[in-house]
């Protein structure tokens, strides 16, 4: 039998060593006990440790997962911990892959072990109550805890990190912690009575207690699983718990038996805030008006109307197929990757984008949800037609002399019936209003082709059909 | 008014708002000795539990209850006769920095009622936020309701100084936000949140790339809301719909649930009975099924229909998906194994690694924390093979009802 006596509760590292011996050794679990000096379960132990323990030679290698594991179950209260760790150390010797079997009675015990831990660790992050001793600038906080395993010295350095301005002391039954500002530092633990039993502010932490309870959904069963009576004890709020508890059914029946009262009339209250004026412009009028758009089932889902953009006077009016992810939530139309697309293309073809109009041809974007990205859905006919009031009104608001229709939405619009793009593209069509039209791609149709040649291809085509618009921009700059 | 009755009032005020949560920001900490606070980034701290089972993280109140709106849900409407106060800038901060330090709060969630305009209400919130972070270096978690409509700068500030920023969506339906809310414009909620997503992708951008010397900061716990759920008519579904759409375009990190409940002075046009708490649960655990579960809307719960109350959604489309079980435990997927009932993502991550060592068997389920009655109709284990027909029992959901009670005498 090998005797082992660790040098206090939490001696990890003394733990540590005395394990890799004993391992290396061969000594079975069955063979070891171990206490801690100054325990009960040291009375047993011969008086001098065991010869093998002076030899130390060799190492062996366990995945840091248990390392891990161990660090915090050696912190736990149970006196058999020592025993438990060092017969799952043991088996891990020569079986590598155990830490990963949650299934196996000694890793599901050690993990329930430092699970245990890591929860009384929160909760002493969380039910600590500091009280002041002294006024503010020279004032001293203090606590009272209960810890339920030997945390103090795993949970300290986050009081140090939180609260570094000030000094503090977290006094309990095993050991206290200590912060001056600069450094963290430890002594024995004390009894209830020396720390202190009120503070000023704590009159207002239960006014803020009870009034931000809602008695109409008592649950009390919720609040003790997560905050057990155990720890009342030394929650200044606890103390009310039970009358509000006793009051919360009183205090609902008396809301829902009083009639309400008639309503407070309230002085003069400005207008809604939200309720924006139209405004004269035409373009802005019918933008306006579009925004409140229920023409189709579209604007449901869709965070706004994207409308048009671009001068009143411009002579040529871009219409896309509907607004993307980005233009939905902007409210602009083109700002997403396919404007960028379409931004650069403008530039090589010599078209001015600030004196075109850019608009959709559906102006509420049509997506499906997918998680946590909305994936773009093609309109169908009757929402192209039920938005085709809005690009009507657009054209006869800016009077433009070509109409670039981008995409098959798009020439569907223009055209008011389907338009396959393949036959019309890259001609100017006359319009039966005597406006002229030009069928190109979308832009995002660019984007998504896969080849790399193909799409070179391709955009260079897109950028000679809005070469015939540029043409067409500066024929009427010159006549104007 | 002293502070601690202006306390009562504005912490009565908010109440009814859902949202507690003080996780997923960014790690800080004051250890450079300037300033108080710091933040856990993975998990946030719940320092304690009022008798409603509801965690208690931060100071929630509203900075003023007094509100131009008349939104009849809210117990702040213009019309209701219910105490008035508002905090000074001062007021509010030092209670902050007083309950911080104490260790009775993780920070602030400051919210207000609308007085004056959108941008005044928005630059006083932003205010209490500003002196926090600049004059006191206060490193706690902050939480700021956004005001519709607020200026963009303002909104700006205030993610520069929050950890999350939210703003309510309030109703399931826009019809019933009309009803209800005549003067909130779902329009502009949804304009705002859409704002909010824009200013949280060019922050991620920004701290991606690794040319900028300093990111912009942007409410890096991102942005939540929350729907009053049993005011108006809208059935489980729509409630579930609208959330993965907003989930879906607003990146939001959290839809909350508020089962609509009494208040005082209760406009006459509410239905004044008790909260549908147990509804409310479902839609959480149907909304934990979308996001983390892979379940999709129309999966849960079909159109116009309700969450069942008598047992949870996965389990509900397990028994109308019995075809797709029993499922062999050693060999299914992770996408299949979650989707069986009593399965959670940490047990299904626990059973993916032990199987590939060793084979699980019956009595390995409780150390897998998995609750038996729930699972066995639907697994196959190497010990363990559900009784034949079992599943095709009209009465299966009968195992897993709670148990019926002769109701009392009263003597």
């Amino acid at each position: 039998m090998q005797y082992i006596t660790l040098d206090n509760q939490t001696d990890f590292d003394g733990w540590r060593k005395s394990a890799r011996t004993l391992v290396l050794h061969h000594v079975r679990p069955a063979d070891v006990t171990w206490a801690v000096q100054g325990d009960e379960a040291e009375l047993f132990a011969p008086p001098s440790p065991s010869p093998i323990l002076e030899i130390n030679d060799g190492t062996f290698n366990v995945s840091a997962k248990f390392v891990e594991l161990a660090k915090a179950a050696i912190l736990h209260r149970d006196p058999e911990r020592f025993a438990i760790l060092y017969r799952l150390l043991f088996r891990l010797k020569d079986n590598h892959d155990l830490i990963e079997v949650a299934t196996d009675p000694d890793v599901a015990q050690v993990t329930a072990m430092a699970k245990a831990v890591y929860r009384d660790e929160h909760k002493m992050h969380a039910f600590v109550r500091f009280r002041e001793i002294g006024r503010e600038r020279q004032a001293h906080y203090v606590a009272w805890f209960e810890p339920e395993h030997h945390i103090v010295e795993l949970a300290a350095p986050f009081f140090a990190r939180r609260f570094a301005d000030m000094p503090w002391s977290i006094l309990t039954p095993d050991l206290c912690a200590h912060w001056d500002g600069h450094a963290l530092s430890f002594t024995p633990g004390v009894g209830k009575s020396e720390a202190p039993s009120e503070d000023r502010l704590e009159e207002t932490w239960r006014r803020y207690y009870a009034s931000i309870f809602n008695p109409a959904r008592l649950k009390v069963k919720a609040m003790q699983a997560e905050m057990p009576k155990k720890y009342w004890r030394n929650l200044p709020e606890a103390s009310i718990i039970k009358p509000l508890i006793e009051d919360a059914e009183r205090m609902t029946g008396a809301m829902i038996a009083n009639a309400a009262t008639d309503p407070h009339k309230p002085q003069k209250r400005p207008e809604a805030p939200m309720k924006r004026k139209p405004a004269a412009d035409d373009l802005e009028s019918l933008r306006e008006e579009a925004a409140h758009c229920r023409a189709c089932h579209l604007y449901k889902d869709a965070t706004q109307t994207v409308f048009g953009e671009g001068p009143k006077s411009a002579n040529i009016m871009l219409v896309g197929e509907q607004p993307g992810d980005k233009e939905d939530l902007a409210g602009h139309p083109f700002v997403g990757p396919a404007g960028q697309m379409l931004d650069r293309a403008l530039e090589e073809a010599g078209v001015d984008r600030k004196k075109v109009y850019v608009t959709n041809a559906v102006k509420h974007f049509k997506f499906v949800p997918r998680g946590k990205v909305r994936l773009h859905q093609k309109p169908n006919t009757p929402e192209i037609r039920a938005c085709r009031q809005w690009y009507e009104r657009e054209v006869s608001a800016i009077q433009p002399d070509l109409i670039v229709a981008m995409g098959a939405t798009a020439a569907q619009s223009v055209f008011g019936k389907i338009t396959p793009i393949g036959k019309t593209r890259g001609r100017v069509i006359e319009l039966p209003d005597g406006r002229k039209a030009l069928v190109t791609v979308h832009p995002s149709y660019l984007l998504r082709l896969p080849d790399p040649e193909a799409k070179m291809l391709e955009y260079r085509r897109f950028v000679e059909d809005l070469k015939i618009a540029a043409g067409l921009q500066k024929k009427s700059v010159r006549a104007a | 008014m002293d502070v601690q009755r202006k306390l009562e009032i504005l912490a009565d005020a908010a109440k009814y708002d859902a949202s507690c949560a003080s996780s997923g920001t960014e790690k800080r900490d004051s250890s450079d000795g300037r300033g108080m606070g710091s933040t856990a980034p993975g998990m946030g701290i719940c320092h304690s539990y009022a008798p409603d089972g509801r965690c208690i993280s931060l100071l929630k109140v509203l900075l003023t209850n007094a509100c131009n709106y008349d939104c009849l849900y809210c117990v702040n409407r213009a019309s209701s006769n219910v105490p008035r106060a508002r905090f000074t800038i001062d007021e509010a901060v030092k209670l902050t920095l007083d309950f911080y330090r104490r260790n009775y709060i993780e920070g602030l969630f400051l919210s207000s009622g609308i007085i004056r305009s959108p941008d005044y209400t928005m630059e006083q919130v932003v205010s209490v936020a500003r002196k926090l972070r600049e004059q006191h270096h206060f490193r706690g978690y902050i939480h700021l309701k956004t005001i519709p409509e607020a200026d963009d700068a303002l909104i700006a500030e205030a993610g520069k100084y929050a950890d999350r920023l939210s703003i309510n969506i309030e109703m399931p339906e826009e019809t019933s936000l009309q009803q209800f809310a005549p003067e909130k414009d779902v329009r502009a909620i949804r304009r705002t949140m859409g704002r909010l997503r824009l200013k949280l992708d060019e922050a991620e951008e920004d701290r991606s790339a690794k040319t900028k010397a300093k990111p912009q900061r942007f409410a890096p716990a991102g942005q939540s809301t929350q729907m009053i759920v049993g005011a108006d008519s809208a059935s489980d579904h729509t409630i579930l719909h609208t959330s993965a759409n907003l989930y879906g375009a607003y990146r939001l990190r959290r839809v909350y649930y508020s089962a609509f409940s009494p208040i005082p002075d209760a406009s006459r046009a509410l239905p004044l009975v008790q909260p549908p708490l147990l509804r409310e649960h479902r839609l959480y655990q149907a909304d934990w099924l979308m996001r983390f579960y892979g379940f999709d809307v129309g999966e849960i719960v079909d159109d116009s229909a309700m969450l069942p109350l008598d047992v949870d959604p996965k389990l509900a489309w397990a028994l109308r998906h019995r075809d797709r079980f029993p499922l062999d435990v050693n060999r299914a997927s992770r996408e299949e194994l979650l989707r069986v009932p009593g399965f959670g993502t940490k047990a299904v991550e626990r059973i993916i690694a032990t199987r590939r060592t060793t084979t699980i068997r019956f009595s390995d389920l409780a150390r897998l924390h998995v609750p038996r009655n729930k699972a066995l109709p639907f697994i196959v284990l190497s010990d363990h093979r559900p009784t034949p027909h079992r599943l095709d029992e009209e009465r299966l959901i009968e195992r897993f009802k709670p148990k019926a009670t002769q109701l009392g005498f009263g003597f």
